[in-house]
């Protein structure tokens, strides 16, 4: 059924590329989102500056290019580094740790802003009622503010995933075996373009409709002790 | 760091910086003039009126913009019926594919925000208007539109920031914008950090500039809010 030309199986094994450094983006880009909005609204102002600034300068520059500096610049970096410490031999990062690197500091920067909405809109009751009861802030924030703040920021997390999986496609750009890179390879073999490029627009849209019933999904399930935080 | 590199490329690097902003002012008007149609189309009661603005809405929203590009640029050469139209002088140039692309993929994104801004119109002032006899049109030219452009601009002006890092897109498909500028002047200094940052900090000057631009217009458009407050 999906045959093309031959190249189907292809297709079908960068779509799993895509999956996986869309899967692995996401893991770096929570943790760092995360991060970044515990530093936000911390009472550290220098952990506040680099957060607030990491997030704004990674939202105002293109994805492309986050995409290439991490790629030529950060095997440069180490190298520099490893020079530092008498090791000469050439560094080089992968197209895939890149496209990781790179997708992981976008959606931890937008997922900052998701997740500090979130935990400022629990209330600050809960979390005075949580120190009363002699509950250490740690305990806090794993018991009590976590919790509800999957559940508020779900929605906005969402949306960013659709918009990571998206951007996978500029991974390509540095040589990454993705669908984008398979369906070059295709046209560059067969000669028909809008044949392979509609193809590899259909298997994004066919992972944009799968996510979409996944979060959907998840939303009801994280919604299912009824109402709103 | 090699700040002479930053410095002797600069001018160059500003040219690439006007080729963006060009691809970015040009597929914005078209892309606003596209969504009007659109966006009312979308929303519509009527299902064979709104259907096909909701499928090429999805489409567009559902696939990456690179997609996008190659299916324009590379694509649609495919067809002889094209290579053999007056057009095809066009559409051979990477600089109009671009702007096709762009301004297709900024009308749907435009014109979801505005059918959600058309659906926040107080029902109030709609059933008003209907009372004192508006007839659909002049519903539409008075009440509707100059309500929904006062809401739209915040998400607009979001809007204008994500197509601003997506030109960076062109320089794929060979265009020399700020991306494709700054590759262009890599390939022969072999500095990416230097020239990447560089190009970085003017994407970031760009976006600060939209910001403020899309503060003053929501301010404008907003003005009558004051007064009755």
């Amino acid at each position: 059924m999906f045959d093309l030309r031959g190249f189907g199986d292809q297709l079908l094994q960068g779509a799993a590329i895509t999956i996986e450094l869309a899967m692995a983006s996401l893991v770096v880009g929570l943790i760092l989102g995360t991060l970044a909005a515990t530093a936000r609204l911390s009472d550290n102002k220098v952990a506040q500056k680099i957060a607030t600034l990491y997030s704004n300068v990674i939202r105002g520059i293109p994805e492309l290019l986050t995409v290439l500096i991490i790629y030529f610049g950060t095997a440069n970096l180490l190298m520099a580094i490893a020079r530092q410490f008498g090791y000469d031999e050439y560094i080089e990062i992968g197209p895939f740790t890149a496209g990781v690197i790179a997708l992981g500091l976008t959606f931890g920067a937008y997922a900052s802003e998701v997740l500090r909405g979130a935990i400022i809109a629990i209330p600050k009751g809960q979390r005075e009622a949580g120190l009363s009861i002699g509950m250490s802030p740690v305990k806090i924030f794993f018991r009590i503010i976590l919790p509800q703040v999957w559940k508020l920021a779900l929605p906005g997390l969402g949306n960013l995933f659709l918009v990571l999986l998206k951007d996978t496609a500029l991974v390509s750009v540095v040589g990454l075996h993705d669908i984008m890179m398979k369906t070059r390879e295709a046209v560059s073999y067969s000669k028909e373009p809008f044949l392979f490029y509609s193809a590899a627009a259909f298997l994004y849209l066919s992972l944009t409709i799968v996510s979409m019933i996944f979060i959907h999904y998840m939303e009801k399930r994280t919604n299912r002790w009824g109402g709103r935080a | 760091m090699d700040f002479e590199v930053i410095v002797q490329y600069f001018p160059r690097l500003l040219q690439g910086a006007i080729t963006t902003i060009e691809l970015v002012v040009v597929s914005g008007i078209i892309g606003s003039l596209l969504a009007l149609p659109i966006g009312l189309a979308r929303h519509s009661h009527r299902l064979w009126l709104k259907a096909i603005p909701y499928a090429y809405i999805f489409f567009f929203r559902g696939t990456p913009l690179l997609v996008q590009i190659f299916l324009v640029y590379y694509g649609i050469a495919q067809f002889e019926s094209i290579r053999e139209s007056s057009l095809w002088p066009y559409l051979r140039e990477p600089y109009w594919c671009a702007i096709i692309a762009f301004s297709l993929n900024t009308a749907a994104y435009t014109a979801e925000i505005l059918r959600g801004a058309l659906g926040a119109v107080p029902r109030g002032e709609v059933e008003a208007a209907k009372s004192i006899g508006m007839r659909k049109v002049q519903l539409y030219k008075r009440i509707m539109l100059p309500r929904a452009l006062g809401m739209i601009m915040p998400a607009y002006g979001n809007e204008v920031i994500l197509m601003l890092k997506g030109s960076a897109l062109a320089s794929t498909i060979t265009l020399l914008d700020l991306t494709g500028m700054a590759r262009t002047i890599i390939a022969r200094t072999y500095t990416p950090i230097e020239i990447f940052l560089a190009a970085g900090v003017i994407y970031l000057l760009m976006s600060m500039v939209i910001i403020q631009l899309f503060r003053i217009l929501e301010q404008r458009s907003n003005r009558h809010m004051e007064v009755a407050r």
